[in-house]
Parts: C-alpha cells; structure tokens; sequence
C-alpha cells in the first residue's frame, strides 16, 4: 500500500479530535507535573518560581514521605500475594468441573463490582471496636478483640486484607481465562503417563503453562496495588501516627488539602517512576512470552 | 466392583472438599454485604446488641430506608452517577472510535509517532495527572461542575488501544467494499466498523461505567457542592453527617449506592465478567 494524499488527510482528520484532547488532558498535564516539581508553586499562583531540587532534597530529608513509601510498598507486598494466590486457588477450584460454577465465580466476582468506597463504610462497622461483627466473633471463641483501625500497628494489613477482598475476584477471573487456554488432552495425556494425582498434575502441567499469565496477573495487581486510595481516605485519612500514610494519600493531603502544588507534583514523579518501572516489566513480560498485548 | 465404589468415594470426598473451601472463600466475599442488607434492616436497640443476628426480631426496613432517603438527596447522587458515567462513555466512544480506527486501517503521517503516544500514554494512572488537571480546572473556573467531572475523561488512550487492536482483525475487504460503495471514511467508522465492534465496545463500556461509577479519588478533588456528587462521594457525605454512629440507615445509604451496579452486573453478569476478563490487560 502506498501513501496516498487522500487517505492520509482522512487518518489525520480522524485523528484530530482525540489527538486534541490528548494534548490538553495528558500530555500538557504530563509535562506540568515534571515542570511544577522543581517549582514551589501553590494553588492560585500566576507566575512559576523554580527552585531546582529543592522539593526532592526536602523530601529525601522528610520521615513522612519515606514512610508513605514504605508504606505503599508494604501494602503492595501483603495485597499482590494474597490477592493473586487467592484468585489463583478460587480459580483452579471453580476449573475443575464444579458444579455451581457459575455461582462462585459470580460471588467471587461482587466485590470487585460493588463501589469500594462504600464497602469500605460497611468494613468500617464491621470492625466497630463494640458492636463490629469482627470482635464479636473473636469474643465468641474466646479471643481478644482489637480496635483494628485505631492500632498503628495492624491498621495497614487491616487495609491490605480489604484490599484483598476487593480484588481476588478480579485476578480469578484473568486466571480463569488462562486456564480456558489449557487444552484438555494434556490433562488426560499426562494421567495416561502415570501422573498420578491433581497435585502431579497442577506441578506438570497448569503451573507452567500458566507461568505467564501468573507473572502477568502479579504486575497488574502490583499496579493496582500502588494506587490504594479510596479506603485510605474514608477509613484512617494515613492514620494512626502516619502508619496508614500511603503516596496517592499524600499527593492528595499536599496537593488537594495544602494546596501546595510543587511538592505534591514532586511526590508524584516518584509515584509515576514507580508504576512505569513496574508496567515496564508488563511489557517485558509480553515480550518474552509472545502473548499479545 | 469393590474397586469402582472405592473410586467414587474418594471423588465424592475430592468434591466435598472443594466446595467446603469454595464455600470459605464465599463466606468471605460475601460477609461485607451480608452485614450490610442485614444491618440495613434492623432498629438501633438490635445493632448495638451484642450478639450477631442475620434476621432481626424487629423489620427497621421502612425506617432505616426512609431516613435515608430523607437526610441525603440519594436518587439525586445516583442520578449525577449515570448522567457523569453516560456522558463520559459517550464522549469516549466518539472521539476513540474514528481515532481507532485511524491507526488500525489508514496510512498518515505520524501515525507511528501516535501509536507509541497511546501505549505511552496507557501506563500512566490517571492520578498521576490530578494536580495539573486540577490547576487547569481552577484556572478555567470549571471546577465543581459536571464538565469538571466529564471533561479528563473525554480522551481514553484504553478505549483508542482496544478499539485499535479490534479493527486490526476486521477484514480489510470490508473496509474497500466501503469505500467502493461511496461511504466516506467517517461514515465506514460509524456504519462499517461500529456493528462490527459490538462485543469489544461492549467490553470497553462495562470497564469505564464501572471505573468511573465507582471512582472517588477524582470527584472528591473536583467538585465540592453536593448537587454534583456522585455516588461514592454521597456515602461519604452520608457518613460524616450522621457522623458514622447511625449505622442503620447509614447501612440503608451504601446498600442504596451499591445496588444499581450490582444489580445490573447480576442480569448481565457474563457480559460484565468477560468484559473485564477482555480489558484485564488495563
């Protein structure tokens, strides 16, 4: 095919619009974060002040915002594992012929529909230091209770257990896909070689040949993880004494509370170096294993 | 014979198996909402008791409900839900589509250059961006309205890759069949190609109307008056009102909220299911 003049006015005249739109709400945007964070403008000014690496100098000294980092990163080490191992057996479960299929896989599939924000008000009363259905239970068999939300100490795995809750139905469902891809005869072919029971049989055959939608399913949760928000923000506002601090949270307390612009555009270059660092490994892994992106 | 009923036994036992721990798992998923319709349901004296009661002695239905109802414009939340998740669908599909559909079957200059723009562009979380988009809003005194809750989202590079990737595999002999016919290549975008995109349009519908019904992080930034709130920012509303100790109707409020999504993910939940399965790659 070649070049021609009339289709190429046609590809840049249905290009336009989008084209437009993109420039002015993400590229211009893009370029005002890595500009505003070597400035110390705050909301409402009308003329722009660079001031070099002083935001990232200031926070490299802050404790705050190692924590905050720390933070995402320890939310993101309970969450990933724990979403995706659950979504994986959840997966493997409901694959293997079950009757009731169709059900489980609809359960399992309601938290990540239902607003977070909202079941984050119900986990909120569920963990009622009083009348929570949590504690009552612990009280039931004998156990201490606690107040989950109010303890430095617990208050960010209790965030990253509803993040797991919230998110396994989604990577049972890309699982589940993988699975489908499986074909059948190399189950029976590996029970006619003498492997001998499901375990053999998952070690052999799923495992491996699910490999990359593993990795695959691990980077998109890592992603998703990092960007923990909603339940930080109705449930412990990064609290008690900053143990719940995590970067979205701080962007939003600097840029939208403080209204201090360049720091909360410097907080967000290190958030954005973290996600493309990670969604970089996505692409490497699609790479490597020829599945389409 | 002995050795059949020894094999079935143990299958039966495989089974028990996996459904006591398909049953967990359920339990867990579904505890959430339980206690919330539940808790819905019954009068303050019930909640604040110290045993767990799935049922109450005493239906609060009419009144929890009603006093939600009353102390929060509730339809009103959901309804800025649908008119901002509609809206935004709307505009996402006609700016993507001929975009689409340009990189997918046209030859133009730049086009290269505008592909490696869009995969660059799908790695970025919008969250990213909300400092700026903010400063820009504010400059242009479009904060707190619905075109502030609209207008970012208008542009989807998710929507252009998925659509992109959709056209690459429609036959290019029905795109010159087309253009034979005297179809310009707008008119080949909305009549050729749109019916031929229904499953992965449909896909791409379920991922936005779900993104953006559910979103929180950009509406608690960009509008401030609760005639614009839509729903998550309504709960929220609700819960610093009634300051988080009236669990009833508070109960009543998110059930209210999530119901709609949940409701229609129930009719159409393998649509919804192999939608996101389809756009999991976001």
């Amino acid at each position: 095919m070649t070049l021609s003049a009339s289709q190429n006015r046609a590809g840049l005249a249905l290009m336009a619009p989008a084209a437009m739109l993109a420039v002015i709400f993400l590229l211009l945007p893009l370029l005002a974060i890595f500009v505003l964070a070597f400035t110390d403008y705050q909301l409402g000014d009308r003329t722009l002040h660079f001031i070099g690496f002083d935001n990232f100098r200031e926070l490299a000294d802050e404790p705050i915002f190692w924590t905050s980092l720390g933070n995402t990163l320890l939310y993101s080490a309970v969450v990933v594992p724990g979403s995706v191992t659950l979504g994986l057996v959840s997966a493997l479960l409901i694959d293997a012929r079950t009757s009731l299929r169709s059900f489980y896989r609809t359960v399992f599939f309601l938290p990540v529909m239902a607003s977070l924000l909202a079941m984050a008000v119900v986990w909120e009363f569920m963990l009622h230091p009083s009348f929570g259905i949590v504690n009552t239970a612990l009280k039931a068999i004998g156990l201490a209770p606690h107040n989950w939300l109010k303890d430095g100490d617990i208050a960010l795995y209790v965030l990253a257990v509803i993040g797991i809750w919230q998110s396994f139905g989604f990577n049972m469902v890309l699982f589940m896909a993988g699975l489908s891809a499986i074909p059948r005869d190399l189950y029976d072919a590996a029970e006619i070689d003498g492997a001998p029971n499901a375990w053999a049989r998952f070690s052999l055959i799923t495992w491996p040949l699910l490999a990359p939608v593993t990795v695959f399913v691990s980077i998109t949760a890592m992603i998703r993880s990092f960007q923990v928000f909603d339940t930080v923000h109705a449930l412990t506002q990064g609290g008690p004494s900053k143990s719940t601090e995590v970067l979205l949270y701080t962007i939003y307390a600097e840029g939208f509370e403080f209204f201090r612009s360049g720091r909360a555009a410097a907080i967000t270059v290190v958030f954005i170096a973290l996600v493309v660092a990670v969604s970089l490994m996505r692409f490497v892994s699609f790479k490597k294993n020829g599945k389409p992106a | 014979m002995m050795s059949v009923s020894r094999k079935t036994t143990a299958a039966l036992t495989r089974s028990a198996m996996r459904h006591i721990l398909l049953m967990t798992i359920a339990a867990f998923a579904l505890l959430p909402f339980a206690v919330m319709v539940s808790t819905s349901l019954k009068p303050a004296d019930e909640i604040f008791s110290d045993s767990v009661r799935w049922w109450p002695h005493k239906l609060a239905f009419v009144e929890n409900y009603n006093q939600a109802l009353s102390t929060a414009p509730l339809a009103l939340y959901l309804l800025n839900g649908v008119i901002v998740t509609l809206a935004i669908f709307f505009l996402q599909v006609l700016v993507s589509l001929p975009a689409a559909y340009a990189l997918a079957k046209l030859r133009f200059i730049g086009r290269r250059i505008a592909f490696c723009f869009v995969l660059f562009c799908l790695l970025i979380p919008y969250h990213a961006i909300a400092v700026p988009l903010f400063i820009m809003l504010y400059f242009v005194d479009l904060l707190d309205s619905y075109s502030a809750l609209v207008l970012p989202f208008t542009i989807s590079v998710f929507g252009i890759f998925l659509m992109r990737q959709f056209f690459m595999g429609v036959p290019d002999d029905l795109v010159d069949a087309a253009r034979m016919d005297g179809l310009s290549e707008l008119s080949i975008v909305w009549r050729v190609m749109l019916p031929a995109a229904i499953p992965a349009l449909t896909a791409f519908g379920v991922f936005s109307i779900v993104a953006h019904w559910n979103d929180y992080f950009w509406p608690l930034i960009a509008v401030s008056s609760d005639g614009y709130f839509t729903p998550p920012l309504g709960v929220m509303a609700f819960r610093n009102a009634e300051a988080g100790t009236n669990f009833g109707p508070l109960m009543a409020a998110a059930t209210i909220i999530v119901a709609p999504l949940i409701a229609l993910f129930l009719l159409a939940q393998r649509r919804f299911i192999e939608g996101i399965a389809f756009t999991g790659i976001k």
